[in-house]
């Protein structure tokens, strides 16, 4: 594949048109789902087309593009959705997210703080955010019409009386500007708070299930809770094994047959970012930087 | 120490090499031509083409030889090629009366006008496996006999619902007044409740595996259906155009299909006497497995319409359309090979939690 055999960013003006229709839709009605006529891409279901569509219907040749998977640049499935943006537009792409226009992610947010300006895609699996409850779209449908959510607080009510608190981690539901519920897409909990008044554009895109739905720029986005048992997000005991960082959502890796783990930042920029900061402020020593890590193994 | 994992994209591309290595596997045998694929593997081509929603015998064969015979791959790479194609305009509808058959049967009916047109079929084949074919190369088909399987069909064969319609035991379907164009599924999505065009069109794309299951359940009493073929014909017919600016239609080609006419009992309602109820399957070239998959289920997806009870997963809409599709079933179901660390963290923390707080055992922390 070239450039030359297919249009820029891969689909056709028309199909981008209808695309971009269904995202002012979803801009102006912020939290509800916008169907689409999605498309079969060159990539499978699952695997981040909706976001891919959602990118392709509005990068342009001035963009710096992203791509996140599980906060890493560097995971196979960033790569190659990386390379198709590569390959199908040229534009320029970029680890740093504060150097990018465009981020197009699945499962997290990024730990440093967007700005204006800014759009980040979200890859979304399953936009409807009560879909294990109710599995018939035409009820959902009503519910979202009659803002009816109590199935989604009993739910949640269900968890705090079986296990004393909110059993839901990841795609933890949020109430976007007051209105409709909406399915912040697998990211941690840890991430729901950052979508909160963000000055960056949301938008998200769920392929296979052919929805669109946008979350505009500093809009209120509130995590679901109750009076006597607010929202909390995780915290760890230990800061990240590479940067020292407190404050970042950590991965754990096990580093040898008998389970020993470290925890790192599963934001690959942040870390890096971070690391390179500390050794331009401290003199490099590198051989007490890797002692200090190797200290934090054992 | 541990590093942040870098060289995604060195992988990728040696597993492109890996792969292309794996098709093309031992370098001395000859390689296996498209056309070979096209000519020697029709069914295959045939279900890549139904599926892939794209008549194109050729771009099916290279699919199916570049997905290393994965049918789902190859009908993956069809479609994702046919998304990029423009829509040029609407045909005429098929008239499959007028079909030149190569084969044309019916359950309900020892003779009918046309006749029972056996064709080729592995139906009547003993499943013996054929050792002279390990014998590559030799044997040539013996030339047909003058007379074959059926007698040689009329230029019309009328279709066994229209003769059933002269008596008034079949529903008809009539066209809906003004003809609305129906909604084309490969450009807006599926809303429910979805109309008979949409359920149709959204079954003709379906995995023929998972049609099979869902009308293989309404045989064993998951919905209850009393069907029988009415006919099943396989052959060729022309695909008309009547561009805006012509006062006639201009014939861009003959397609190959194969339809099935299921006819169903129905006791009749309060307004309407009893009669035999239809249900209806095509798809491109010869798939009569996936036609009569599709009848059934398609009939089954009728109970809302006729006043059954919906209570089988084959009657229900949304459990049948939302997941025929083998695009969106095996994307979704593969994805889980994806990393999903960050969820399995956030998953992990909650599970120790929760065993602390139950008695904190086997906690490694």
């Amino acid at each position: 594949m070239t450039t030359t055999e297919y249009n820029f960013a891969y689909l056709d003006e028309r199909t981008k048109r209808m695309i971009r229709r269904a995202i002012l839709k979803a801009v102006a009605i912020p939290g509800y789902q916008v169907p689409f006529g999605s498309r079969e891409m060159p990539l499978p279901y699952g695997w981040g087309t909706g976001g891919i569509q959602v990118t392709a219907a509005v990068i342009g040749p001035r963009d710096v593009l992203k791509v996140i998977d599980q906060g890493s640049d560097d995971t196979v499935n960033a790569v190659n959705i990386r390379r198709f943006f590569e390959r199908t537009t040229g534009v320029d792409t970029t680890t740093r997210t504060a150097e990018a226009t465009l981020i197009q992610t699945r499962h997290r947010i990024p730990e440093a703080s967007l700005a204006e300006g800014q759009v980040l895609v979200y890859q979304v699996p399953v936009p409807e955010p009560m879909q294990r409850l109710e599995p018939r779209e035409t009820a959902t449908r009503t519910l979202h019409a009659l803002a009816e959510y109590g199935l989604m607080h009993v739910k949640l009510y269900e968890d705090i009386a079986r296990y004393g608190h909110i059993a839901t981690t990841y795609d933890y539901p949020v109430l976007v500007n007051g209105r409709y519920v909406m399915s912040p897409s697998p990211i941690p909990k840890f991430d729901n708070p950052k979508m909160h008044m963000n000055p960056a554009l949301q938008l998200f895109g769920a392929g296979r299930e052919k929805r669109i739905y946008a979350v505009p720029p500093y809009t209120p986005v509130e995590s679901l809770s109750f009076e006597d048992h607010p929202f909390e997000i995780q915290r760890w005991d230990t800061p990240c094994a590479l940067c020292g960082a407190t404050d970042s959502f950590l991965d754990e890796v096990i580093t040898d047959d008998q389970g020993t783990r470290m925890h790192v930042c599963s934001d690959s920029d942040y870390c890096q970012s971070r690391q390179q900061a500390d050794s331009v402020a401290a003199a490099p020593d590198p051989a007490t930087d890797a002692a200090a890590v190797d200290g934090v193994l054992a | 120490m541990y590093v942040a994992v870098k060289g995604g994209e060195a992988a990728i591309l040696a597993s492109y090499r890996l792969l292309a290595e794996q098709r093309r596997g031992d370098t001395g045998t000859p390689e296996l031509s498209v056309r070979q694929i096209r000519e020697q593997l029709k069914l295959a081509v045939d279900r890549v083409m139904t599926e892939g929603s794209v008549y194109d015998p050729e771009l099916a064969a290279l699919a199916i030889k570049q997905a290393s015979g994965d049918m789902v791959e190859a009908i993956f790479l069809l479609r994702a090629y046919r998304a990029t194609l423009p829509r040029l305009g609407d045909s005429v509808a098929l008239d499959t009366a007028r079909m030149a058959l190569d084969r044309r049967i019916s359950a309900t009916f020892k003779d009918l006008p046309g006749g029972q047109v056996l064709g080729a079929t592995h139906d009547y084949t003993q499943r013996l496996l054929d050792f002279a074919l390990l014998a590559e190369g030799r044997q040539q088909a013996a030339p047909a006999p003058a007379a074959d399987a059926g007698t040689p069909p009329a230029s019309v064969t009328p279709r066994v619902v229209d003769l059933l319609n002269q008596e008034g035991l079949i529903e008809t379907r009539p066209v809906p007044p003004g003809d609305p164009a129906p909604v084309d599924l490969t450009r807006a999505p599926l809303r429910f409740p979805a109309d008979r065009a949409t359920r149709l069109q959204n079954l003709a794309r379906g995995d023929e595996g998972f049609l099979l299951a869902m009308a293989y359940s309404t045989q064993r009493g998951y919905a209850h259906s009393h069907p029988f073929v009415g006919e099943i014909r396989f052959g060729s017919v022309e695909l008309e155009l009547a561009p805006e600016e012509l006062d006639f239609t201009i014939s861009i080609g003959d397609l190959e299909i194969t339809e099935c006419e299921m006819v169903n009992q129905f006791a009749g309602s309060k307004s309407e006497p009893p009669q035999f109820t239809r249900g209806y399957g095509l798809a491109f070239g010869h798939c009569e497995r996936k036609a009569m998959a599709m009848s059934l289920v398609d009939r089954a997806l009728r109970a809302d319409e006729l006043g059954e009870p919906v209570e089988a997963p084959a009657q229900m809409q949304e459990f049948v359309l939302s997941h025929s599709d083998s695009l969106e079933a095996s994307g979704f179901v593969q994805h889980l090979k994806l990393p999903h660390y960050v969820d399995f963290q956030s998953e992990l923390e909650l599970v120790r939690k929760m065993r602390a707080a139950a008695g904190g055992a086997g906690d490694h922390e």
